[in-house]
């Protein structure tokens, strides 16, 4: 098929609402390359669609620029930018063949016939409606509706797809299959794709690579590997991974990071990157899978009280309360709330509410943020 | 409620009606008896929507995602606070579940808009050609209502519209907030894209219904859909544009009020500067309320009804007020005069169960207009009673019933929206 591909760049691009103290786009800087699938990822409010609407035209840009290829759009109008809007409105009309759905936005924009049936078959064909082209939208299912809609996007043949929240009105079920459907689609149409969602899943499963936000400011880009192994900062560990990342304040003695009988020899490198304003701490990340559940005499094992166990199949979670020395001082956080610690166990071997477990950090996959400013040290 | 199930409904409505209880909430929407339902046309919609009788009024009933559905709710409700047309939500409810317990559909539910016209039902009604064009006209000025106050449509479509009789033109009203957005202020590429969007979508469902065999074969669609922007644009810009004029031409201020006047709006605060040298001013209307004419007919009458009928009431209460020699009597007193003697009398020589065809406003303007037609090929002035007569003779009587029933369009039947 046809791949007009292009770049999208967000060179500094702000947004300041009116009447508003601080931008809710700040600063941004992010490349989107020819063909990739880049999410936007963050809490509610953190800035992501406005960044979207700012590259579909539908939010002024107060500072910076906005480049889909080499072509400055910051001042183009939504029309003119060569984008498409996946999934905004998908009424189909009963009256007009499948094909005549897909394609009459090229027929107002005067295309010749030949040409609205070709790119319209081409269209079909990957998206698996070839053999309903001359039916009516009653024939077909819910999911199958929704493919024309996104043909209707299709065969307008734009630059760069924009999907906001395309899933937030579907049950979970369907969530999960028009996902993957979604993800195919666009690595098979190579379009540059540009997709907002909340949920640290949706992105880690259909994004080449994914740009957090917090604040309306930047956090990290990177593909999902990235952002799980080496998170930027405290708040990319904690947001990306479910459950979350166990997050605790260690003091920095003897070259190593110690609260209570756990100790995590730190790099010397790491160690340089400590400032005066640490005070003498880090902050130390471990995820659920990185504990191992150990004897009490083994060294650096803390005890952890069971509250309760989530299994899930292949996956068993214990949700518990660190105790002993750690509790007062390691100002724990996970997903599970403060002085809860998740801890990934052995399905077949799954311990009783109430029972005492120890676990012990696994070397190596610790994370080490600064305490002061929350980068990442190690 | 049905079944053995349990249901935990959850009602969020600002006004509760307990009758909206003993509704099937354990069936589908689509599956709902067809006792229960009125059968009145609808547009075109992705959701399941059905319309209910309940405690004499009727209902529009729609299955929709929770979250979107209290979203919808919330910004109908805003909408409503801003006086903008649409239609009027009554609640969200959700909990629902069948027999089997198994978990079905929120819903919201609006009150169904009297006497509204969707387009499917006008397009195939073979209303005289122009029809087209006054649809257009009145969703251009829905349209820049609501961008005035700052609402973001998303998806403007003759579908998400409803249309009521407003005297010789119509009046457009939002039905469908789904995709919509409150801001402060819309960008100029917000207020694009929107617009372009409108035109797509409009040209979109004209062409279907020509391939329904539904609209006439001469129509132009794809003009249908520029006089739109075309439309949009000239009222925008008399709205909002700012002009420039030499100080000694201030009779300009007031000539700006007059024209927004005329295209039915109020000045609500108009910006006015000048240079430093006192040469040129400048003026930009700031807050522009749409309703001018009604907002004055409501003030003089108590009648509460559209723009153009509005209009067309305070001509006939001019003349009135010209023919009995009463210009310098108190406005207020000769409006009272002129409801009791004229307006009142009018509407109540109808019979009982012609009146609910139209709205009374409507019948006022439509008798009025037959009488100028018979006055005119009598050859002489007929009075307002025999006029009333011959018009529910000769027109009233052969109408369609436009409070309730219309049915759909021909050719169309329920399912063809599945
Ligand atoms: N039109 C507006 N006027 C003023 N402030 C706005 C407007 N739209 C968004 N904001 C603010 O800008 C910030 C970013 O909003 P945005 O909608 O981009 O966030 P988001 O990450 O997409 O959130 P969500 O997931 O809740 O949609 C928020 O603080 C929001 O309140
Ligand atoms: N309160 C109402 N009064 C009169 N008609 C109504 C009302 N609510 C809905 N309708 C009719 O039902 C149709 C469908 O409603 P609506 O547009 O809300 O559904 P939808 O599924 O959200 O549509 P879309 O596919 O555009 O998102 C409308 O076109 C209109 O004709
Ligand atoms: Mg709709
Ligand atoms: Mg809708």
């Amino acid at each position: 098929m046809y791949l007009i591909m292009a770049t999208v760049t967000y060179d500094h691009a702000t947004r300041l609402y009116p009447g508003t103290e601080r931008p809710a786009v700040d600063q941004l800087n992010l490349h989107v390359e020819d063909g990739e699938f880049l999410v936007l990822v963050g809490p509610s409010g953190c800035g992501k669609s406005t960044s979207l609407r700012m590259l579909a035209g539908l939010e002024d840009v107060n500072g910076g620029n906005i480049y889909i290829g080499d072509r400055d759009v910051t001042d183009v109008q939504p029309k003119d930018r060569d984008i498409a809007m996946v999934f905004q409105n998908y009424a189909l009309y009963p009256h007009m063949s499948v094909a005549d759905n897909m394609g009459f936005a090229l027929k107002i924009a005067g295309n010749p016939k030949a040409d609205i049936r070709q790119r319209v078959e081409e269209a079909a064909k990957i998206l698996d409606l070839t053999e309903y082209l001359d039916r009516k939208p009653k024939a077909l299912s819910g999911g199958q509706r929704q493919r024309v809609a996104m043909g209707r996007a299709i065969v307008r043949q734009p630059q760069v797809f924009l999907m906001d929240e395309p899933l937030s009105n579907l049950d979970a079920k369907l969530r999960v299959q028009t996902r993957t459907q979604i993800a195919s689609l666009q690595r098979r149409l190579g379009v540059t794709t540009v997709y907002v969602t909340h949920d640290q899943t949706e992105a880690l499963t259909m994004g080449d690579r994914i740009a957090v936000l917090k604040d309306g400011l930047l956090q990290q880009v990177g593909t999902p590997r990235d952002m799980y192994d080496t998170p930027a900062n405290v708040f990319v560990a904690g947001f990306i991974g479910s459950p979350a990342m166990n997050l605790a304040t260690f003091s920095v003695t003897d070259g190593a990071a110690q609260v209570g009988s756990a100790r995590i020899p730190l790099e010397r490198e790491t160690l340089a990157k400590v400032t005066e304003a640490d005070k003498g701490h880090v902050t130390v990340g471990f995820r659920p899978e990185a504990l191992d559940v150990v004897g009490q005499a083994t060294e650096s094992a803390f005890p952890v009280e069971v509250n309760i166990v989530e299994e899930l199949g292949s996956d068993a979670f214990v949700y518990g309360t660190l105790k002993g020395e750690l509790a007062s001082e390691a100002h724990l956080t996970s997903g599970a709330g403060d002085n809860q610690v998740i801890v990934r166990i052995d399905p077949r071997n799954v311990p009783q509410k109430g029972e005492r477990l120890y676990v012990s950090i696994r070397p190596g996959q610790a994370h080490v943020f600064s305490s002061a400013t929350g980068e990442r040290l190690s | 409620m049905g079944g053995v199930t349990v249901q935990n409904l959850q009602i969020t409505a600002s006004n509760p009606d307990p009758a909206l209880l003993d509704l099937p909430w354990d069936i589908p929407l689509e599956q709902w008896p067809a006792e229960t339902l009125a059968a009145l046309p609808r547009g075109i919609s992705r959701h399941i929507v059905r319309f209910v009788r309940l405690s004499g009024r009727v209902i529009a009933i729609k299955e929709i995602g929770e979250s979107v559905a209290y979203r919808e709710f919330e910004l109908l409700r805003q909408l409503r606070r801003l006086e903008v047309p649409s239609v009027v939500p009554v609640g969200v409810i959700t909990g629902r579940k069948d027999a089997d317990g198994e978990r079905l559909e929120a819903v919201l539910i609006t009150e169904h808009l009297q006497f509204s016209l969707p387009y499917r039902a006008l397009f195939s009604q073979a209303l005289r050609p122009d029809t087209a064009t006054r649809l257009i006209d009145a969703l251009a000025v829905l349209l820049v209502r609501l961008h005035l106050v700052g609402f973001y449509w998303g998806d403007v479509s003759l579908s998400n519209t409803l249309f009521r009789r407003d005297a010789e033109t119509f009046a457009a009203f939002l039905v469908d907030a789904e995709t919509g957005d409150l801001h402060r202020e819309l960008s100029p590429g917000q207020r694009s894209y929107d617009l372009d969007l409108a035109r797509t979508n409009i040209i979109g469902e004209l062409m279907d219904l020509a391939a329904g065999e539904l609209l006439d074969e001469d129509v132009d669609e794809v003009a249908i859909g520029d006089a739109l922007v075309e439309r949009y644009n000239e009222l925008w810009e008399a709205l909002t544009v700012s002009e420039s004029f030499d100080s000694n031409e201030r009779w300009r201020v007031a000539a700006r009020i007059e024209q927004l006047n005329t295209l039915g709006f109020d000045v609500g605060e108009l910006a006015i500067t000048t240079d430093i040298d006192g040469t040129t001013v400048q003026i930009q209307p700031k807050v522009v309320d749409a309703g001018h004419h009604s907002r004055r007919l409501l003030r003089l009458t108590g009648l509460d009804v559209q723009e153009n009928q509005a209009r067309r009431l305070l001509n006939d209460l001019d003349s009135f007020r010209a023919a009995a020699e009463r210009q310098n009597d108190d406005e207020e007193f000769v409006a009272h005069d002129w409801l009791s003697g004229v307006f009142e009398p009018t509407i109540q020589a109808v019979p009982r169960d012609l009146r609910r065809k139209l709205e009374p406003a409507q019948l006022f303007h439509e008798i009025l207009d037959h009488r100028w037609f018979t006055s005119e090929r009598a050859g002489r002035d007929v009075p307002m009673a025999e006029a009333t007569q011959s018009y529910v003779d000769d027109v009233l009587r052969h109408r369609p019933d436009e409070k309730a029933i219309l049915g759909l369009a021909p050719g169309e039947t329920d399912e063809l929206f599945g």
